[in-house]
């Protein structure tokens, strides 16, 4: 009974001790990934087989799992982009590689969209582009989703710049890309209209042929 | 930039397709690289030490990276080998696992370096076998309470807008947060040990009227009065304090330290309440003994005692089997005494609940002498109750020692580690290697634009000055972070003269003048409008410290195209402070262009003007003397201050 009533008294002023670790060491199980075969890999996707090799060099090196989870994913690309907060930005990327939503990116996910990046044609990436800003994936970009890419892609600015990002600057940038590409002006840009507008615009398609050359 | 996110450069680099459409100016050309695809692949094995083993071996645990198909991305087929380039030392481990079957935790290893190699080759911990198991737990949960402390500490900056209630309650927890919380603190502490000291004291006996002594406490009985109304005042102000702040006023309540609170300033209450009447007085006296708690306030002030109580705590059990094994042995020794001591005349020993009085001395080793057995048995069982009595104490002491030692070593490691000097040295290093990335891009703009200039002047040896080599990475990522400049209109710039440019009023002016010209161009009135300049043939030195000059640059060219362009030098002040520069419109009043100049500076910015004859002109130059040339084309070693000048 003494040592209930020592153990009442000294209650609260004692700091936490550390039983709380012990629960924590019950989740250990570690979820891991492999990809498929190299040779799979090499048809589904346009890289050879040595850029396959050093691609999954890198990226198991870093993931040593085998997968990718948004957190990590923010956390590397932010790694980018000193600057500013690329999380948001990174969050659509993420959702826009993670194309059967299973919350992480295995490397299959990766290099396929890779693969168009880099290897694709111009249309592929198009509609890669295309299917970043539509983020809920219905086939049409609307203000309001395009309005969230931008911001994220301001947000990556971050706040020391010349000029200064006003508040309203991606809501403008967002008006004038509409005025660009919404041709029947129904608030929507479907993706025909996307094409036929990046199509006939010289900018756009001659940037889209800028990372040929990245791996 | 770390070396492993550099894998992922070719990914955010392709990322950036995603920016082309929504981006309004052309993007700037990537690098080339002119190496040869390199191919990765360095011919070392587990960097550089060749292990060997049969397939089979490997194959046993299809389940991990050496047992599958996925070692056949490491394959390096010149050399015919796998190539990983990870811990040699580890890997030994990693392979005696496929040897052997046991997974073993080698001593000298880092547990975190330990568990990232197990979960690059894929073998989950918990197949460590039971001889390295258990250093293997210990030593993760170290780990863990190390990376705990960290997340503490980083807690501990204050957030943003917190309530009144919430400050307060901030400052009562963790007084060393602000000057008022450390006062407030101090005063607590002092008053507590006042109090108590006035307990003490009030009952010495000082002086002696009539018969008999008097205590201090009823000689001057105002004064103490006086001294415990100020104390308790305080602490009843501190307890309504906290209770008002608490975030739980419930579970404040229920807590022990409002408990000895509350009966630490009760009694005084109570007496306040109380009449003389003789029988409740009483009563009233030993309410009064529940002043002593308020020496347990203290334990709010040091860390030690509270360490002491968390020991006793942690070693609750063996407080109670020390108990108990003394409850029993007093028992048993009391009885035999009592019954030794039975047949002697005159003896103390007169029950067994006397004897125990006897035994607790004897056992503790006090030995009073108050109680002695007189007849021989009892001397015996006397002697072998004193010499149980060393052995039973003696035991579970030194098990309650150490679990203190080893709380009380992990407090002061906590706070070493919180020790102000290193978290500072730390978090100065962590944040200067951060903005040496940034800093590194915006140096390179500078430089980049300088080499433009020097192209076109062909100054050899300045051109090979400037052409610092940057590795095909950097450059690559300076390309990546123009690419995003470009896409929003908007150039990065350095913190100090984005704040400096905050501070300026003289922009608003320009802002308003500029607004039509500007809306014109819409957000491309920067980037779009550098490019129109471009067909102009002057090339312009765009020291990217200002944003006044874009400005100045829609605002101008509508109204002079033809003029040639000032160019105000940029110079940095001794202290390394950036002044604006601006690029102004020959129009431009120079007095403008000192307007914005900083308070202190010690060099003056010179301005170079240019007569259409391309003859340079002297600069006035308040530091440094510039060359005479026709293309005045000047930079300096030191690289606080730069210059540049157009053509």
């Amino acid at each position: 009974m003494k040592c209930c009533l020592v153990k009442w008294i000294i209650a609260s002023t004692a700091p936490q001790g550390p039983d709380d670790i012990s629960e924590s060491e019950l989740e250990m199980a570690t979820v891991r990934h492999q990809p498929e075969g190299l040779d799979q890999l090499q048809t589904q996707t346009k890289f050879t087989r040595k850029e396959l090799q050093s691609l999954y060099r890198g990226f198991k090196n870093e993931c040593p799992s085998g997968l990718v989870d948004e957190e990590t994913f923010k956390m590397i690309y932010s790694q980018f982009f000193p600057q500013g907060d690329a999380t948001t930005y990174a969050h659509f990327l993420f959702n826009a590689f993670d194309t059967d939503r299973s919350g992480s990116i295995r490397f299959e996910d990766f290099v396929i969209g890779l693969s168009v990046l880099l290897r694709g044609s111009v249309n592929e990436k198009l509609r890669w582009a295309f299917n970043l800003y539509d983020i809920n994936k219905d086939g049409y970009i609307t203000k309001e989703e395009m309005l969230a890419i931008m911001t994220s892609i301001y947000d990556m600015m971050g706040r020391y710049t010349t000029p200064s990002v006003k508040d309203d600057a991606p809501f403008e940038h967002v008006e004038k890309f509409f005025q660009k590409m919404d041709k029947n002006r129904d608030g929507v840009v479907t993706f025909d209209e996307f094409i036929e507008t990046c199509q006939k615009d010289d900018n756009i398609m001659s940037s889209m042929q800028l990372f040929e050359n990245v791996i | 930039m770390a070396a492993g996110v550099a894998a992922w450069l070719p990914f955010a680099r392709a990322a950036a397709i995603g920016w082309m459409p929504v981006a309004n100016c052309p993007m700037p050309v990537a690098p080339r690289d002119h190496s040869k695809r390199q191919d990765e692949l360095i011919i070392l094995n587990v960097s550089g030490r060749r292990f060997q083993t049969w397939r089979t071996t490997l194959d046993r645990y299809p389940d991990t990276l050496l047992g599958s198909s996925e070692k056949e991305f490491f394959y390096n087929e010149e050399a015919k080998e796998y190539f990983f380039d990870r811990d040699p030392e580890a890997f030994r481990s990693v392979l005696n696992f496929y040897r052997t079957g046991k997974l073993h935790y080698p001593r000298a290893e880092c547990i975190q370096a330990y568990d990232e190699e197990l979960s690059f080759f894929g073998i989950i911990p918990e197949i460590i076998g039971d001889c390295c198991y258990e250093e293997y737990k210990d030593r993760k949960r170290e780990n863990a309470e190390r990376l705990q402390d960290d997340q503490e500490d980083k807690k501990d900056f204050k957030p943003p807008n917190m309530t009144f209630r919430e400050t307060i309650w901030r400052a009562f927890e963790n007084p060393h947060t602000s000057t008022m919380a450390l006062v407030f603190y101090y005063v607590t502490g002092f008053f507590i040990a006042i109090s108590v000291l006035t307990n003490v004291v009030e009952t010495v006996p000082c002086g002696s009227t009539s018969q008999k002594d008097i205590s201090c406490g009823q000689r001057y009985t105002v004064a103490f009065f006086c001294m415990d109304t100020a104390c308790v005042m305080i602490f009843t102000v501190e307890y309504l304090l906290r209770l008002f702040a608490a975030p739980s006023r419930y579970l404040f309540m229920r807590s022990v330290m409002s408990i000895i609170d509350v009966v630490a300033i009760f009694p005084y209450y109570i007496g306040l309440v109380m009449t003389d009447n003789e029988d409740v007085s009483g009563a009233f006296v030993t309410l009064r003994v529940f002043r002593v708690f308020r020496i347990f306030k203290f334990s709010r002030h040091s860390q030690g005692l509270r360490i002491l109580g968390y020991t006793l705590k942690s070693c609750a059990s063996e407080l109670g089997f020390l108990l108990f094994s003394l409850t029993m042995a007093i028992i048993i020794f009391a009885t035999v005494m009592f019954y030794a001591e039975k047949g002697s005349s005159s003896t103390k020993f007169t029950s067994i609940p006397a004897s125990f009085w006897y035994t607790i001395v004897t056992m503790t080793t006090l030995g009073y002498g108050d109680m002695v057995p007189k007849t021989i048995a009892g001397k015996i069982f006397g002697s072998i109750c004193s010499l149980s009595g060393v052995l039973v104490i003696a035991l579970p002491v030194p098990v309650i020692v150490s679990n203190f030692s080893r709380i009380y070593h992990q407090n002061q490691r906590a706070d070493k580690r919180r020790a102000q000097k290193v978290q500072k040295a730390r978090l100065a290093r962590i944040r200067i290697a951060k903005k040496g990335s940034s800093n590194a891009y915006l140096q390179t703009k500078r430089n980049g634009l300088l080499n433009e200039l020097l192209d076109l002047t062909a100054s050899e040896e300045e051109q090979q000055h400037l052409n610092k080599t940057k590795s095909l990475l950097e450059s690559q990522h300076h390309h990546l972070l123009h690419c995003l400049e470009k896409t929003t209109g908007h150039d990065f710039v350095d913190e100090q003269l984005f704040e400096q440019n905050c501070l300026e009023g003289a922009l608003q002016p320009y802002r308003s003048r500029t607004p039509s010209t500007s809306s014109l161009e819409g957000m491309t009135g920067t980037c779009c409008s550098r490019r129109t300049k471009r067909s102009v043939p002057l090339p312009i030195a765009n020291a990217p410290a200002s944003h006044a000059h874009p400005l100045a640059l829609t605002h101008t060219l509508p109204k002079s195209p033809g003029l040639q362009e000032l160019s105000a030098i940029n110079i940095q002040c001794a202290e390394k402070q950036i002044h604006s520069s601006s690029r102004s419109n020959l129009n431009m009043q120079t007095n403008e262009v000192d307007r914005r100049n900083c308070k202190q500076q010690k060099v003056t910015t010179a301005i170079i003007s240019i007569q259409t004859a391309n003859t340079g002109s002297p600069a006035e130059d308040g530091g440094h003397g510039l060359p005479n040339r026709g293309a005045s084309v000047v930079t300096t070693t030191s690289s606080n201050i730069i210059k540049v000048s157009a053509l």
